[in-house]
Formats: C-alpha cells, structure tokens, sequence
C-alpha cells in the first residue's frame, strides 16, 4: 500500500516525467517471475528506474538487492528500504563462512519474485562502468532455468551521482538485451554477461560528460 | 469557462481536428489499399499529432494560466533533450540546475504580464548569472564552450518559446476577434502548416537542393512552395484570429515560412554537428520534441514582434 502509493505519486514522475526515458527493446523486458535483471550501476535512481520500467502487477514482487551496511545503518533508512524498498539485504564482506550469503536471494526467486541486481557492487564513478563481482555467477548456478536480463542504463549518474544531493534533469536511456542463463560455466557466464551490457552500451549515442 | 476564447478560435480548433479526421481516413485508407507496404511511421506520427493536438486543445481551452503552463512545460522538455544532446561537464550540475529554474520565472513573468522582466530577463540577468556560477564553481577547462551552449539553449528553447505564450497575455481588446488565443493558434498552425507543406511541396516537385550540407532533402521547390501556401493561408486567417490587416498578414506568413525553414535546418545543424538522426523518441514517428518544435523556435519571436511593434 504505502509502496504503491510512494511508486505512483513521487517515484513515477521523477522517472517519467523530470527525467524522461529512452527505452529500446522494450519488449524484452521480463513480464513474470522469477527473474534476475542486472544492470550497470551509477545512482541510486537506477533502482527507482527498474523499478518503474517492470510492469506495475509485479511491483510487490520486486526485489532490489542492496548492500546491507549501507541501506540498513540507521533505523529511518532501514525502514524505508525494507518496508517501501522491499530490499534483500546483502553483506558485502562475508563475515561468517558457514553462512550463505545467499541465501535471501535464492528464496526470493524459489518465491516467482524477481531480483534487481548491480553485479558492480556499487555506484563507483560517474558513469563509468566497474568490474563485476561474481555473486550473481553463484545465483545462476544455483537456479540455472531463471532468466537473466541484461539492461544499459545512461544518464541517471549525470541527473543524481554518488554523493550529489540536487537532481538535475536528463533523459536518461534504458537499454534492455536477451534474457541470457547459465552457461555452465563462472568464467564464461560473467563474460556473456558483461559483454552483453557493453554491448548495449555501444548501441546509443552518449555526449561528453567530464 | 469559455470567455477567454472567440467563437473564430473554436471554429479554427474544430477545423484543426477535422484536418486530423482526414489525415487519419487517409493513413486508414492507404493501410487498406496497400496492405504490402509499411505505413507504421504514417500511422505514428499522426497518432502523435493527435496526442500533441489534444494536449494543447485542452490547455487553450482550459484557461490562460494552463495555456502558459503548456508552454512551460514544452520549453522543459526542450531544454532537457538539448542538455541530454549536447557534451556537458560535470562541474556544470549545479550551472544546469539554475537552467532548469530560469523555467518557471520566464513564464511567471508572462503570467504576471510583465514585458519588461520577461524581455531581458534570460538575454540580460540569465546570460550574466550563469558564467558567474561557473565561475564560482572555478572549472576553467571548456569555460567558453559550456557558457557558450548554455546561453544558446536557454535562449532557443526558452527564451523564443516563451514569446509564443506572451501572445496569450495581450491585450484582448485590441484583437476582437481572437484574442490572445488566436495569435497563438495562428503561429502554431501556421508553423506545423509550413513544415508540412514544405515537406509535400518538396516530395512531390523537389529537385534542386537548398542547403545540401546541412539538410540534404530541403529543395528550393519545397521552400518556395510551402511559403506561397503558408503565406495564402496567413492571408486567409489573419482576419479571423489576428488585428493584422491584408497587407501586414503577407508579412506575417512570410516570417513564419521563413522563420520556420530557418529553424528547422538550424536545429539540423546542431544534430548532424552532435551526429544523431532524431533529436530524441519521445514523439514517435517524429523523433524527440526538438524535431517538432525546432520551426518554432524562430517563428514564435519573429512573429511576436512583428504583431507586437504593429498594434501593441
């Protein structure tokens, strides 16, 4: 309820209307559940655009994976990004090696939701693309028929980077690739993964932005 | 609710929809009688007029206030695709956001009726602000470039723009028979008019290029065709929305012609400069909104002043 109200009266005009967006292949977004969709990472309006882009039934069945130590540090935060979010939270540094770190995740897709995931780890520089980290290699393995959508995302770390706290308008370009699964390999499947989001980077034009 | 509007203004929004009604017949009728060849960009672009139409209709209809409101929102949108367009620098965020804010004040000034602020407020108190902020900022590498396009954005989609809606705020009393809503439906119509008209004019008798380097399809006979039929039309219309007389009205429509091939292939030259087809997809079948708005961004002030110096 208060999700859907937060989603439909702030989070869907900033992304649709302040920021505007250039959506390509649009038909190959995932229209159920379970699914990965993975994407490069520069602001925190990645997320509210993913989120935006799935169609609206599946709103409650979103799943944001999300770096514990930052989204859970104080209790205002925690609670928005757990409650409106409806975040996974995440331990970025393994604390405990007899516990799966993964677990949440592997439930949330054995429960048809769908996982919004940032193989970066995080925002890092604006626009500028970092190296994957493999935990998502894990999930794939684990659930090898759930499929994995690739999605370029370009402007959002212009309109809100790391660290900036003024929006400033951009259209912002969302490019979606073929759903990609285990390869039944870590090296290959990163691979395939990574190149499939360069490759849709390469698709669009991008001004100079220094 | 309809006092701000003329009985002509109704009849030519009606006539403006029965253009639509025909266009609409037509793309159905050529979909069925060449069910082989793809109309998808036809049938796109007109269902994009009627969204575009419908949107302005309304505002029109609506209130003045909603009409401006209109305008701002289109000169929002514009300044957005541009700023997405064109290379910007990071230091700039906060340079760009006083852009964004220019927005509302230009169109707060028409709504409030003040020529004075509206008229040097971007070309005067924007063009200083902004360098100032850089400045501050203290980013010297591309300075000239960055102040350069920002002033050159500001002034074309908000500054000329916002002339189009300063029709609306006119006094009323000198234009008995449209009002400030008839000028403006008389630069927007007459404008789309031109860009249509010059685009049969030149797919049906087109041979000899214009201007080759930066508009490969604009010709000479598209050029002189859609200004004789924009100026007839101008000549036509001038007594039902505007206080122009017959002979002003042929200046009128040359300026639109005119002005609008003019803004049209500058808009050209920024998008083969930056080396992009479509400004943009938020229009489909036309491309992004500077494609549709790029006559207007020279029409509207040329217009505005020519009606302003004459009878206000």
């Amino acid at each position: 309820m208060f999700q859907q109200l937060f989603f439909l009266l702030i989070v869907r005009p900033v992304v649709l209307v302040v920021l505007g967006l250039n959506i390509r292949h649009r038909e190959r977004i995932p229209i159920k559940g379970p699914a990965i969709v993975v994407s490069n990472h520069n602001s925190h309006l990645d997320t509210l655009v993913l989120m935006t882009l799935l169609p609206w039934p599946l709103l409650p069945r979103l799943r944001p994976v999300a770096a514990k130590d930052y989204f859970l540090r104080n209790r205002i935060l925690a609670w928005f990004a757990l409650n409106i979010m409806h975040i996974i939270p995440l331990e970025r540094e393994i604390i405990d090696r007899h516990q799966d770190p993964l677990a949440a995740c592997a439930e949330a897709l054995q429960n048809g939701d769908i996982l919004i995931l940032f193989p970066e780890g995080s925002r890092g520089d604006p626009e500028q693309m970092g190296t994957f980290k493999s935990g998502i290699a894990h999930l794939a393995k684990r659930h090898p028929d759930v499929p994995i959508a690739p999605i370029f995302l370009h402007g959002l770390g212009k309109a809100l980077p790391k660290g900036e706290a003024v929006l400033v308008p951009f259209f912002c370009d969302v490019f979606i690739g073929e759903s990609i699964g285990w390869s039944g390999d870590r090296t290959s499947f990163m691979t395939s993964l990574e190149q499939g989001i360069k490759a849709l980077a390469e698709e669009g034009y991008k001004p100079a932005w220094e | 609710m309809l006092s701000h509007i003329t009985p002509s203004v109704l009849t030519a929004l009606g006539g403006v929809f029965g253009i639509l009604v025909v266009a609409s017949l037509i793309a159905a009728l050529l979909k069925r009688l060449h069910p082989d060849k793809n109309y998808t960009e036809l049938i796109q672009r007109i269902r994009s007029w009627w969204i575009m139409i419908g949107i302005f209709s309304g505002a029109i209809l609506l209130s003045r206030t909603a009409s401006i409101l209109f305008f701002a929102f289109v000169s929002f949108l514009a300044l957005k695709e541009y700023l997405s367009l064109i290379p910007t620098r990071r230091a700039d965020r906060r340079v760009l956001f006083w852009a964004y804010a220019a927005i509302p004040f230009q169109y707060y000034w028409v709504h409030e009726q003040w020529y004075g602020m509206f008229i040097i407020f971007i070309p005067v108190y924007l063009f200083l602000l902004l360098p100032m902020r850089m400045v501050i900022i203290g980013e010297t590498k591309e300075f000239l470039r960055a102040a350069g396009t920002l002033h050159w954005g500001l002034m074309t989609m908000v500054f000329s723009l916002s002339h189009a809606a300063f029709f609306l705020v006119l006094d009323g009393a000198r234009n008995p028979a449209g009002g400030g809503a008839g000028l403006v439906l008389y630069l927007i119509f007459l404008t789309q008019f031109n860009d249509v008209a010059q685009y049969v004019w030149g797919k049906l008798t087109g041979r000899h290029k214009i201007i080759p380097k930066v508009s490969p399809n604009k010709t000479w006979e598209g050029f002189l065709g859609g200004v004789g039929t924009t100026t007839a039309l101008a000549m036509v219309l001038a007594p039902h929305l505007t206080p122009l007389t017959l002979v002003e009205s042929v200046g009128a429509g040359l300026l639109i012609a005119l002005g609008g091939f003019i803004g049209d292939v500058t808009i050209s030259a920024l998008k083969r400069d930056i080396g992009v087809k479509d400004s943009g997809s938020l229009l489909p079948g036309h491309g992004g909104i500077l494609d549709r708005i790029d006559s207007l961004t020279y029409a509207a002030p040329l217009l505005f002043h020519f009606v302003y110096y004459l009878h206000y």
